[in-house]
């Protein structure tokens, strides 16, 4: 077995069993299950942990695993310049209530991403400052990346040309 | 015979139809409206290699007012269909629209919530260019077929 990583010792030293450490993936990268109350108490660890560090966010994204509860999975990617070791958090959202805190203040750079996944995939971010959709129009009604989400539904913009409605 | 011999020789007659339309297809105002790609097959047309100088439609103008063909070359979201049609409403009579490349003219491969299934659905277009992207061949062969299609017109009539 291979030796467990001064970020996984450093979270169940500070944590204990309030994070879950599952296997490690194909990538190697250290990945660790969070609950929905705790990331923000993780992130901050993470970032000021003089051994961690982790002061790059590098990507936040969501999936849907549409058939599964808890329904939606948030994902952190986070690394550290100084010591370039790299770390992915996971934390699952019921559908009926999909919200977590936000790490803004933690990233400024988690600002975009977390506006992106709430745009595609309706996450709510808590205490976000600027919680609006980044790529689609506000008109729009959805989350269009939600596995639900009918594949031809369109919504469009603008006057359609009578003698073209509703021809595909 | 007829009129001609009154004039004697260096005249001859037509009809206005003819010398105007003659003057409009030999003389397009590009505005290539470029998202994607086929951009970059408009280019290639565009430059010394294809010579679309050839056909008299060398010189896009990057300003709707000035031109009269719009080249709608690239997939075209939701997003953006508001502009296309501002864009071409500030076009002056006459005007003429060629859909450039599969996504322009039908949505192409993009059936999804984001990209409008064809530009037809918002603006009227006279010539359609299949590919994806379209060889600078076929986006010169859309001209021509644009350049027919404005020999047949009339003055007298509005087009739209």
């Amino acid at each position: 077995m291979a030796e467990e990583s001064v970020t996984i010792r450093k979270l169940r030293e500070q944590f204990a069993d309030r994070v879950q450490v599952l296997p490690t993936p194909a990538d190697g990268m250290d990945t660790v299950k969070v609950k929905r109350e705790d990331i923000l108490d993780v992130c901050m660890f993470l970032r000021t942990d003089g051994d961690l560090d982790y002061d790059l966010m590098r990507d936040l994204t969501c999936v849907d695993y549409i058939h599964e509860k808890p329904r939606f999975e948030v994902v952190y990617h986070l690394y550290s310049i100084y010591y370039s070791h790299a770390v992915r958090l996971k934390v699952r959202l019921e559908e009926r209530d999909p919200a977590i805190d936000t790490v803004t203040g933690v990233w400024v750079g988690a600002n975009w991403y977390e506006r992106e996944a709430y745009d595609l995939y309706g996450i709510k971010f808590n205490n976000h400052p600027d919680l609006r959709r980044i790529l689609l129009y506000p008109e729009f009604v959805g989350h269009p990346l939600r596995k639900d989400y009918p594949i031809d539904k369109e919504q469009p913009l603008f006057e359609e040309r009578e003698e073209t409605k509703g021809v595909r | 015979m007829g009129i001609e011999t009154a004039f004697g020789e260096g005249i001859i007659t037509t009809r206005l139809d003819k010398i105007v339309n003659w003057g409009r297809k030999w003389s397009f105002f590009c505005y290539p409206f470029v998202t994607a790609c086929c951009g970059m097959e408009y280019m290639s047309t565009a430059a010394s290699h294809y010579d679309i100088a050839r056909f008299g439609a060398e010189f896009p103008r990057f300003s709707p007012r000035q031109a009269d063909l719009m080249l709608v070359v690239g997939t075209i979201c939701h997003k953006v269909a508001p502009v296309l049609k501002l864009v071409y409403e500030q076009m002056c009579e006459p005007k003429w629209v060629i859909a450039v490349g599969a996504c322009a003219c039908s949505g192409g491969f993009y059936r999804n919530y984001s990209v409008v299934q064809g530009v037809d659905r918002i603006i009227p277009v006279d010539v359609y260019v299949t590919g994806c992207p379209p060889r600078p061949e076929a986006i010169l062969d859309g001209i021509m077929k644009m350049q027919a299609k404005v020999d047949t017109e009339s003055v007298l009539l509005r087009r739209n």
